[in-house]
């Protein structure tokens, strides 16, 4: 039923072009990392002044000058640099980044997302989410179709404080690829063994259906 | 050469005073101006506004300076993992401003530029948003962010020289460069403090013009907040 964590990664990772820098929010984006094609060139930039992250260090060869967004030990390929804050932000605001993929607790049917903020329960900050979904011009989110006690995430209007109005194009569920249209959301491809159905049912903002839906190519 | 060496952090910090506004830089626990921080909380200075991107950890970092209850406004764009940061601020006892991380960049190079003001897309549309003012340019909206004005800004770089001249290593760049002269004051702590004359002019980060105390710092912790690590086959 449905995809795990990894497979979302997996589906998301072909969204990801050769020559692409790609900007890769905490949780399920930060998998599709291990599931890009190692016949293309691609830099995955850490909004914390890296360009050219590379997998984990080994045991033993960690680096406390060396960690990505999420504050994790990480390494660099050949081609990395390093750089300040300023300037990262100057290279997800001034669009030079291709891909933002980041998770989100709600996303609405107009490209609205909400992902920093639960009044009163949860209030860890927007780290560099604003900025990112503010600027960039491609942005995939990641995410569960459904939250713990089963309700939609995919909305008709954000309940939750917003973190960017109108910036998401895409969005892979464990369901679903479905594009933002101005109309709403638009199934692309359902997810291995799920049913229309099944989709309509766990998305309560509009939910356009047009033709066969084909299952994902994982 | 215009020298910029203090002793030792004591002297580094002679002028903090209590209910100052100071810049920290840092990612997480990533660095961080350790030796700054220790003075600070064994000087007990109080009612401090901090401005850093994020508030350490409970025992590190400035969890050191929360937990004295030294801080009373926290400017960041993260603060999670710190369960005394989250208790102050669910109680009252400490004032939170939360704004985008790229703004809070941009906020420390527009003071350290002489930029009063600035429009950003980030937060248009969000409660980051409101009471500010907001302005279309090629039919996409900005806010207006305005310049930090800080007391002190303490960064911690890799290397230095007499003259104040920096250089950061890896991840540990982050918001330092960015902090330096945006303060009135700027203290770097280095980990190795060389004569003027011996780091390439090519290889220099920040340039001394904006640093006016540095001094070398000895043992640092530099503590790893997520140890990641992968098996050797």
């Amino acid at each position: 039923m449905g995809l795990t964590k990894e497979q979302i990664a997996q589906r998301i990772a072909k969204e990801v072009k050769d020559g692409y820098y790609v900007n890769l929010g905490i949780g399920i984006p930060t998998l599709v990392a291990n599931f890009v094609r190692d016949d293309i060139d691609v830099e995955f930039q850490s909004e914390n002044g890296v360009l050219g992250m590379g997998p984990f260090p080994f045991e033993g060869e960690e680096d406390p000058d060396l960690i990505n967004a999420g504050k994790q030990t990480i390494t660099t390929l050949p081609g990395a640099s390093f750089f300040d804050s300023a300037m990262s932000f100057s290279m997800i605001r001034g669009q030079h980044v291709d891909l933002t993929i980041l998770g989100a607790m709600e996303v609405a049917e107009n490209g609205d997302i909400a992902n920093w903020k639960i009044p009163g329960k949860m209030v860890k900050g927007m780290g560099g989410a604003m900025d990112l979904v503010a600027s960039a011009e491609n942005i995939i989110v990641a995410m569960m179709h459904t939250n713990r006690a089963g309700e939609s995430k995919l909305l008709k209007q954000c309940s939750l404080p917003l973190t960017g109005v109108h910036c998401v194009k895409k969005v892979v569920t464990d369901l679903a690829v479905l594009e933002i249209t101005p109309k709403g959301f638009k199934l692309l491809e359902k997810a291995p063994g799920v049913s229309v159905e099944q989709i309509k049912n766990a998305t309560e903002g509009t939910l356009i259906i047009e033709g066969n839906i084909p299952d994902m190519n994982l | 050469m215009i020298n910029k060496v203090v002793s030792d952090v004591h002297t580094a910090c002679e002028g903090v005073q209590n209910g100052m506004t100071l810049m920290l830089g840092g990612f997480g626990l990533s660095g961080i101006p350790e030796k700054a921080i220790a003075e600070l909380v064994k000087r007990e200075i109080r009612d401090l506004t901090c401005i850093s991107n994020n508030a350490g950890v409970d025992d590190f970092g400035l969890g050191l300076l929360l937990h004295k209850k030294q801080i009373k406004k926290m400017i960041s764009s993260y603060v999670g993992e710190n369960a005394e940061f989250e208790r102050q601020m669910l109680s009252g006892e400490l004032d939170v401003e939360l704004i985008p991380q790229g703004t809070l960049a941009q906020r420390c190079q527009a003071a350290q530029a002489g930029f009063p003001a600035f429009f950003t897309p980030a937060g248009y549309g969000t409660e980051v948003a409101e009471g500010k003012e907001t302005r279309e340019f090629n039919g996409k909206w900005y806010v207006l962010e305005k310049a930090f004005d800080a007391d002190f800004a303490f960064v911690k770089a890799w290397k230095g020289d007499t003259a104040g001249n920096l250089i950061f290593k890896g991840t540990a760049r982050n918001f330092n460069p960015n902090m330096c002269g945006a303060a009135k004051i700027t203290v770097a702590e280095v980990e190795e403090l060389v004569p003027a004359g011996e780091l390439d002019p090519n290889q220099i980060h920040i340039p001394g013009i904006f640093v006016q105390r540095i001094f070398q710092g000895e043992n640092y912790e530099k503590r790893i907040e997520q140890l990641t690590v992968r098996k050797r086959n």
